[in-house]
């Protein structure tokens, strides 16, 4: 079932198509500043952008960084949110049903299939990030050291291994998405509402996250944590935040499919 | 019960204020063509939904090939083919890629070519297997979801308006093969609003109307004689005064005579002198029986 669901993902285009619109933002940046030589000041604009005019290597970081907020929340709440109501549209559920294959099930291949998704999607932007960078942005020092966000040297090693914990570290602050658009996908038959709902949650977290009245929410909020993967690059890492932020998204993936499952199990399927 | 296929006892859904099926107890036999008949909006599709455990019922029990939906829907699933309110494919892939991906749901890998091949070709999808579902027809899809009913060489099928969509010689491929099916052991469970279709290949027949079964009969029994005969002459008038009152109905030439007996019948009127164009026992058509057992059709769909 697993494999199936990950076939059926693999051999959409619209995988692929979003995927490649993932990279079109952070490629273009790269152009900009090759072209132009103006990089935001340190501590302004997306995280890392600063530092990539002197070090390519940054780039897989910035480009993470670019599309965290919104293109991939956006690629994430799609995909995730035509799990079950894009088959359910189609008029696929109901033979899935009948093959049969048990409802938990079908649950669980979705959510392996878009936990798939994000990390390819996430991966991917972090490999075109590093190649666009080493094409065209700085060669870095001669040394091979890298400076990290405090202003410390990291060695290629050290860059690597923390270049690979941000992946992970992404794709999980993004299963929060998935799961709320896997439930919403379980509620309705419109793959796009279960998306935009999905969206909306973001939108209301991030703005939440702005307004001083909110402050004793703002510990909770799905998007509160986003983008500490920047204190992978501080020397010590910083684990506080990284540490919440993975518990905070697990608190909601785990609160979401329960909901999920507990409403796609008992309901009447009509479509 | 022992031989029946689908047996239901007090089968109910409620939806909110509105009963759409409301305490029916089917029963169909191993080696039925049974035609459940309804209009739209009779609960038809509901009750499918039912025994195939898409849908929970608000009370009552479904037994499928001897074990209770939707509990042992593992068990009895397998032995099933469904095709529920029309076909459904993934219209990026191709026919064939279809087929495969349903047909990994639950099967060895091993002999899945071979499967598929052998589906398509039963439903005469052989050549347009390989092109995409979003440039078939309407009739190509409903091919195409009854070769996916077929990939498990099933014990029961349950078709949903099998014929929809289909042109005449579509129609009667369609018929040519679920016959043959079932001759070769398989019970079909065919829902349906066309009377013609199921006077033509059902045994068995169950009428639905606003949610309760109204009739569950052997076709041949609903369609026996009615103990009336049929009598087309040009000689109405001679006919009349010769058969002295038995004359029921006179339309023009078609007289309907009360007695079973063509063959006394029609000695009696040559004797006579009566020449006679036809004669037959007058037997009621389905749509007679349906339409006596239902009620008024411009109710029909108030009750969803």
């Amino acid at each position: 079932m697993i494999r199936v669901e990950l076939v059926k993902m693999l051999r959409r285009p619209r995988t692929w198509i979003t995927i490649l619109l993932l990279n079109a933002l952070p490629t273009l940046v790269a152009v900009l500043l090759a072209v132009t030589d103006i990089g935001p000041q340190p501590g302004e604009g997306p995280a890392f952008l600063s530092a990539v005019l002197t070090d390519g290597k940054l780039f897989p970081l910035a480009a993470l960084a670019i599309v965290l907020p919104l293109f991939m929340p956006v690629a994430v709440a799609v995909v995730a949110g035509d799990a079950v109501a894009g088959e359910a549209s189609g008029g696929t559920l109901r033979y899935l049903l009948t093959r049969p294959v048990g409802r938990t099930r079908l649950l669980v291949a979705k959510l392996v299939s878009v936990i798939v998704f994000v990390l390819l999607a996430v991966v991917v932007v972090a490999a075109v990030g590093y190649v666009v960078g080493r094409l065209l942005l700085g060669g870095g020092d001669a040394t091979g050291l890298v400076t990290g966000v405090s202003g410390n040297s990291l060695t290629s090693t050290q860059l690597v291994e923390r270049t690979l914990m941000s992946i992970v570290y992404v794709t999980l602050s993004m299963l929060g998405v998935a799961a709320m658009a896997l439930m919403l996908s379980t509620m309705t038959d419109s793959a796009v509402g279960a998306a935009l709902g999905a969206l909306a949650f973001l939108v209301a977290s991030t703005l939440l996250l702005t307004l001083d009245a909110a402050a004793a929410l703002q510990p909770y909020l799905p998007t509160r944590y986003w983008l500490s993967f920047v204190d992978l690059f501080r020397d010590p890492i910083l684990w506080r935040d990284i540490d919440r932020g993975v518990l905070l998204q697990g608190v909601y993936v785990l609160v979401f499919l329960g909901v999920a499952w507990a409403n796609f199990t008992t309901k009447d399927i009509t479509s | 019960m022992s031989d029946a296929v689908i047996a239901t006892r007090g089968l109910t859904k409620r939806y909110g204020p509105v009963l759409a099926v409301d305490g029916i107890d089917l029963v169909v036999r191993s080696g039925d063509v049974y035609g459940f008949l309804g209009a739209n909006g009779s609960g038809k599709t509901t009750t499918v939904r039912m025994l195939l455990g898409l849908v929970l019922a608000t009370s009552g029990e479904a037994e499928v090939l001897g074990a209770r939906m939707p509990r042992s829907a593992k068990r009895v699933l397998p032995q099933v083919g469904t095709l529920v309110e029309g076909p459904a494919a993934y219209p990026h892939l191709s026919g064939r890629a279809n087929l495969e991906l349903f047909d990994a749901l639950g099967s060895a890998r091993r002999g899945r070519r071979a499967r598929v091949d052998d589906v398509l070709e039963r439903v005469g999808l052989g050549v347009a297997g390989d092109r995409r579902v979003r440039g078939y027809s309407l009739g190509m899809r409903q091919r195409l979801g009854l070769a996916a009913a077929l990939l498990r060489a099933p014990r029961l099928l349950v078709l949903d308006e099998p014929t929809n969509g289909l042109d005449p010689q579509g129609i009667r491929e369609m018929r040519d093969l679920l016959l043959g099916l079932n001759h070769e052991g398989t019970t079909i469970f065919l829902s349906s609003h066309l009377l013609a279709e199921v006077e033509q290949m059902c045994t068995r027949v169950g009428v639905l109307d606003r949610g309760r079964l109204v009739v569950q009969e052997q076709l041949a029994s609903l369609r026996a004689p009615t103990g009336r005969t049929v009598v087309v002459t040009p000689d109405g008038d001679r006919a009349s005064g010769l058969l002295d009152g038995r004359v029921e109905v006179r339309e023009g030439e078609r007289l309907v005579v009360r007695g079973g007996d063509p063959a006394e019948l029609n000695r009696l009127l040559v004797d006579g002198g009566v020449r006679v164009r036809e004669l037959a026992s007058e037997r009621r058509g389905l749509e007679q029986v349906v339409l006596e057992a239902t009620t008024d059709p411009h109710h029909v769909g108030a009750s969803r």
